[in-house]
């Protein structure tokens, strides 16, 4: 046995130490995400017996009209938070200087990162609230009539992503300032004194060495945006009619609600295609860094 | 540093970007500020319309009477409490088998593992909604703590692993041969080697872990239904549509949920940090 242990000792390591974590995970992660995929070929209601209809939700949804409203609406999330990592960096810049108070005043810019989605939409729609909101008062004061955000089918997406974007150009500021802490002060100076400056010195010095930066918020930011589901259903949802969801709110709504689980399973596969974009994306980023890193 | 110390410049630019910064400030934080002020207002207040104005009576401690007495709000802070304790626990020691398996041996199918682990850790919740909704009622443990528990374990670990595996990557390769060249099994070196020296990385893993769960929805709505084991989240969720217009109660009780996350990170803040950008910043 002893000896046993011994010769096998490298690679019973690492089996023994994986066993329990990435059984876990397969078990619950990666075996999940295989059977949703399944599941999306069968036409079942979530408890009874389940019968194959093949590309049948498929074909089903390209005709739902409530698809097209949700995947418009996740194209608009995804090109608005886009502005987190803009914003970010320009608060970034803004915060990056040494004030005593700074310390504080960075983390206080931090909170809304660690505010549960849960939180944040409740605080704004309340903000929305025609009758007794903020933002009802200033159109008031302003002398026009109160804007019902969240119940205009037009504004209501809009709305949310105003309180989602919130708490992203918050975890965008913290990627940003973290990478303008190592910048090389030397180029910088050097480029100073060849005469660079304002724009040019920034488009041409600084940026480039916040690439890695930026490509991780901005690829984070596009997944998060995809991912939202809290806001949406604790403000509107997916109301007023149906014009805020999104594919993650739809396929919970579908599922739980009308009890059509084959069909959930099949909006969730949509939507998992899409992100899987992004997720090979960043993997195929990472696994590039590793690998250089090893030689 | 960029861009230009302010502190080179003269004193009235110095000025200038102070008072920048505080109405900056101001303005990011004004949604908690009017839930704090909210949180202060009796119910007169609100009925007379008078809700930005300044408070006609201060009414905190009266109002937190109300949300305790009035709602189970202290037993979802338990639940809350116990969904989230345990798993960071849990979640802290499986990554850190993990980490050290694909951080310091190499073996087939290594990279394989670690994709795995990034990965998952980005799907959309909804492609595992049903399948670990089916799993937790296979189980027994659909509409307990137990059910967050389990869920929270198994996706943290992807990301707590991808973290801890690199910060041990990172650690010398002399100092494991320097063991085992001691005599020390390979389970004496993670015990006496590895985890004395990720403490620091360990308490980011936390930190993180901690808010993630902590401010979970979505499972919570999902997983669990009766009042003995809701979260915070879905029980603040709840009485906003038993409070109707009661403003003040569901600011104090946001307020109450927001608590132990921002003290946490108020006191961590550099461990927070550090972990959240470890993958970006490459130093």
């Amino acid at each position: 046995m002893k000896e046993f242990w011994g010769r096998n000792q490298a690679w019973l390591t690492p089996f023994l130490l994986l066993l329990l974590p990435a059984g876990l995970f397969l078990l619950v992660i990666v075996s999940s995400t295989v059977q949703s995929i399944w599941l999306s070929f069968f036409d079942w209601d979530g408890t009874g017996p389940k019968s194959w209809v093949g590309w049948g939700n498929y074909v089903e949804l390209f005709d739902d009209p409530q698809f097209w409203v949700s995947l418009k609406n996740n194209v608009i999330w995804l090109v608005l938070f886009l502005l987190a990592p803009v914003f970010g960096l320009a608060l970034a810049l803004f915060l990056n200087q040494r004030l005593p108070e700074m310390r504080f005043v960075k983390s206080v810019f931090f909170i809304p990162l660690v505010l549960a989605h849960v939180i944040i939409g409740v605080v704004f729609t309340w903000f929305y609230d025609p009758t007794f909101g903020i933002l009802a008062l200033a159109f008031k004061a302003l002398g026009l009539q109160p804007l019902a955000i969240l119940s205009d089918e037009h504004l209501v997406t809009f709305g949310i992503i105003v309180a989602a974007l919130w708490s992203q150009i918050a975890f965008c500021l913290v990627l940003f300032l973290a990478g303008l802490s190592q910048i090389d002060h030397e180029l910088i100076a050097a480029a100073k004194m060849d005469g660079a400056s304002g724009w040019r010195l920034f488009r041409h010095i600084v940026l480039p060495q916040l690439h890695s930066v930026t490509f991780v918020a901005a690829i984070i930011t596009v997944i998060m945006s995809l991912r939202n589901f809290d806001m949406i259903a604790v403000m509107t949802q997916g109301g007023p009619y149906g014009s805020s969801t999104v594919l993650a709110y739809q396929m919970y709504d579908t599922t739980i609600f009308s009890f059509r689980a084959g069909y959930g399973a099949a909006i969730a596969t949509i939507l998992f295609l899409i992100m899987s974009v992004y997720i090979a994306w960043f993997l195929w980023y990472t696994l590039r860094n590793e690998a250089r890193e090893q030689h | 540093m960029y861009p230009t110390p302010i502190t080179d410049r003269a004193p009235s630019a110095r000025w200038t970007y102070r008072a920048a910064l505080y109405v900056a400030l101001l303005i990011w934080i004004l949604p908690l500020i009017a839930v704090m002020m909210t949180a202060v207002r009796s119910q007169g207040d609100l009925l007379s319309g008078n809700y930005w104005g300044w408070p006609n009576e201060f009414s905190l401690a009266s109002n937190y009477r109300e949300v305790f007495a009035s709602s189970p709000m202290g037993m979802f802070f338990v639940n809350s409490l116990i969904i989230t304790g345990v798993t960071v626990i849990l979640v802290l020691i499986l990554a850190t088998l993990a980490g050290v398996a694909l951080g310091k041996y190499r073996f087939r199918g290594r990279t394989w593992l670690f994709a795995m682990f990034i990965a998952g850790n980005f799907v959309p919740y909804q492609i595992l909604m049903i399948p670990v909704r089916d799993l937790v009622v296979h189980l027994g443990l659909y509409d307990s703590v137990w059910a967050l528990v389990l869920f929270h374990t198994a996706f943290q670990t992807g990301f707590a692993t991808l973290f801890l595996r690199n910060f041990i990557a990172a650690l010398p390769e002399e100092l494991f041969e320097a063991a085992r060249i001691e005599g020390l099994s390979e389970f004496q070196i993670l015990r006496t080697i590895v985890i004395p020296l990720v403490r620091p990385a360990l308490a980011g893993v936390a930190v993180l872990v901690f808010t993630f769960v902590w401010n979970d929805y979505f499972w919570a709505l999902v997983l669990v239904q009766s009042d003995a084991a809701k979260p915070l989240t879905l029980g603040l969720a709840g009485l906003k549509g038993e409070w109707l217009t009661a403003w003040n109660l569901i600011s104090a009780g946001a307020l109450f949920a927001a608590l132990p996350p921002v003290a946490l990170f108020f006191f961590m803040q550099k461990h927070f940090v550090a972990g959240l950008t470890a993958g970006a910043v490459r130093g």
